[in-house]
């Protein structure tokens, strides 16, 4: 087995990243994610790698473009704000059809809000921040060991797909510290760039990176086109875990580290005779429908707790499909919610 | 018969979409003379931009990146660090460079990226009809300042040259012409400047090009270069501004 380490959150998927061959990095500074910024530094220097601290977010995003252009496999990291401030280059990376990763450590919001933990990002991340019909993987960590696997996967996925991988997590994961076991060698996939601007060197046609179509027909196929590419994503890439389903009298759903804390109530809730299942998606976009409907018909009710107002809610409800009656629960501005809290909430739904 | 004079090889055989009078063409064409000149288009990336060039990429013949209105120099940044040895330029108008990004040309500059910047300044917004830019003239009418530019209401004239000038990263800053023949070849002797200056990792360099746009002017062809030399030079002195004295 590989190295076991205890390392902060953020630490692990600058590490992650290395190890996934990532050798550019560019952000700007923002809580709480900024100790991404600081090993990467660090790392690229001794690895001879590239760190850039942008003017801006803005900017970030756009070295992210020329360097996922120019064929690298290449990181940028930011909070909500300045994920906001990403979703131009983003709606143009996946445009362009490039492969790149992108870390959210989601805060609180709306505006400047607060840097405590929330999942107030849910819609913008997998409805489509930016303009156009696009899609990203979004990943949903819930430990460290976990932002260290996914993290190497989504710049396979990126590369299979040539595709955004979003890695979204909160301040709990981003700055706590757990252990990590890194493998002795990563599950790199090598993916030939045949697209990618590195110069012609006199042996090819010019390559162009390019989201630009004038020609209505024309746009209208590179839209049909990405909307196969994530049609096949939804098929071959969506991560799911269930817990205790099977007989569940009523199955909560939630992501990252709400999802640990569900994990402690269906605990708490055996004790008290009730049966409690769990449906954690791992990828929030491609969302697992699959999932949902194969145990639409188990519970009475479903419950989603989420670190927002309710949004992923809304997903629950398309896959559950008016099958059963699905309830939310939630805590915003920073707020985390007890486990009795939500065993409060099952309680109150199935003693309805 | 000896081919005294032929298209180069860096420009691909496509007609250029441009309107009649408007300089881009000749901008596109000293840009790949210099290419080939220097024998680097198969390392040579370039980055288009918003307006007008928008889709120059078709008209050059080394891979390009289309770029966000006003990103390119950001984009110029990724590219140029992944692939330090190839040579990476954008091509950017005065809306593009001196409005939207304004933050990411000053940042390029100020880090010193070994990238070249054609900048070219027209004083208008050529592709979306012919608004005011950071570089229209004091008096002059646009569709956005329908009674002509004034200072009290929309500022003066973005020097970029100047501005840009006062950074250390910048080493080489030049503004040209292209309004009459003499003018052109100096253009030339600039950008082929300029790029030797990123071969030799010497740092940031940008060549202002004064431009014409005899549609959003409303001038014919001739006159519009008679306004470039009667009108805009007054206000944009040119003449280099940085890196005189470089031996590259």
């Amino acid at each position: 087995m590989g190295e076991k380490l205890l390392m902060k959150g953020n630490e692990v998927i600058a590490e992650a990243a290395l190890r996934a061959g990532c050798r550019h990095y560019f952000g700007y500074p923002i809580t709480p994610q900024t100790e991404i910024a600081h090993y990467m530094a660090k790392k690229m220097n001794e690895l001879g790698g590239t760190f850039v601290q942008a003017e801006s977010e803005v900017a970030a995003i756009n070295m992210v473009y020329g360097a996922a252009s120019a064929g690298a496999r290449v990181l940028t990291s930011s909070s909500s704000p300045g994920i906001s401030l990403k979703q131009e280059g983003l709606s143009y990376i996946a445009g362009a059809e490039l492969p790149a990763v992108v870390v959210n450590i989601v805060r609180c919001g709306p505006g400047l809000g607060g840097i405590l933990p929330a999942q107030c990002d849910y819609f913008q991340a997998v409805k489509g921040g930016g303009h156009g019909d696009y899609k990203m993987v979004v990943l949903a960590p819930s430990s460290v060991q976990e932002l260290y696997e996914l993290t190497v996967e989504a710049f396979n996925i990126a590369d299979r797909y040539r595709i955004v991988s979003m890695i979204m997590g909160d301040g709990i994961l981003g700055q706590m510290m757990e252990v990590v076991e890194f493998k002795d060698k990563e599950n790199i996939e090598k993916v030939e760039k045949n697209w990618a601007t590195t110069g012609t060197q006199m042996k090819r046609e010019h390559n162009t990176i390019t989201s630009i179509y004038i020609e209505p027909e024309i746009l209208e196929k590179h839209n049909q086109k990405l909307q196969a590419k994530f049609a096949l994503i939804a098929e071959k890439e969506t991560r799911v875990e269930s817990y205790n389903c099977e007989d569940a009298d009523i199955i909560v759903t939630a992501f990252g580290t709400v999802a640990r804390i569900v994990k402690n109530v269906i605990k708490m809730a055996q004790k008290e005779g009730i049966k409690v299942g769990l449906i954690r998606p791992i990828t929030l976009w491609p969302f697992p429908v699959k999932e949902f409907e194969k145990y639409a018909d188990v519970p009475k009710a479903f419950l989603s707790v989420e670190l927002n107002a309710g949004q992923m809610v809304e997903d629950v409800k398309l896959a559950v499909n008016g099958k059963r009656p699905v309830h939310f629960y939630g805590r915003m501005g920073g707020m985390i919610p007890t486990q009795k809290e939500i065993l409060d909430k099952i309680k109150e739904i199935l003693n309805k | 018969m000896d081919t005294v004079f032929k298209k180069p090889h860096a420009l691909t055989d496509t007609t250029m979409h441009y309107c009649p009078g408007c300089t881009h063409g000749i901008a596109h064409r000293l840009i790949a003379e210099v290419i080939d000149e220097l024998g680097i288009e198969g390392k040579t990336v370039g980055v288009s931009p918003v307006g007008c060039a928008y889709n120059n990429y078709i008209y050059f013949n080394c891979d390009m990146v289309q770029a966000a209105h006003g990103r390119a120099p950001a984009v110029a940044t990724g590219i140029k660090r992944v692939h330090p040895d190839n040579f990476v330029f954008t091509y950017q108008g005065d809306g593009d460079l001196a409005a939207i990004g304004t933050a990411e040309i000053v940042h390029a500059a100020t880090r010193g990226e070994k990238i070249t910047v054609i900048f070219i300044n027209n004083a208008i917004y050529g592709m979306t009809s012919g608004q005011m830019a950071p570089t229209t003239l004091i008096g002059q009418v646009t569709t956005t300042s329908p009674f002509g530019r004034k200072p009290e209401l929309h500022g003066y004239p973005v020097k970029v040259c100047e501005l840009l000038s006062t950074l250390e990263g910048a080493v080489y800053v030049e503004r040209v012409s292209l309004h009459d023949v003499k003018n052109i070849k100096n253009a030339k002797s600039a950008i082929k400047k300029a790029f030797k200056v990123q071969a030799a990792g010497l740092g940031f360099s940008i060549v202002e090009v004064l431009s014409s746009c005899p549609t959003n002017w409303g001038i014919n062809p001739v006159g519009a270069l008679e306004w470039i030399k009667d009108k805009m030079i007054p206000v944009y002195p040119l003449g280099n501004f940085k890196g005189k004295d470089l031996e590259v």
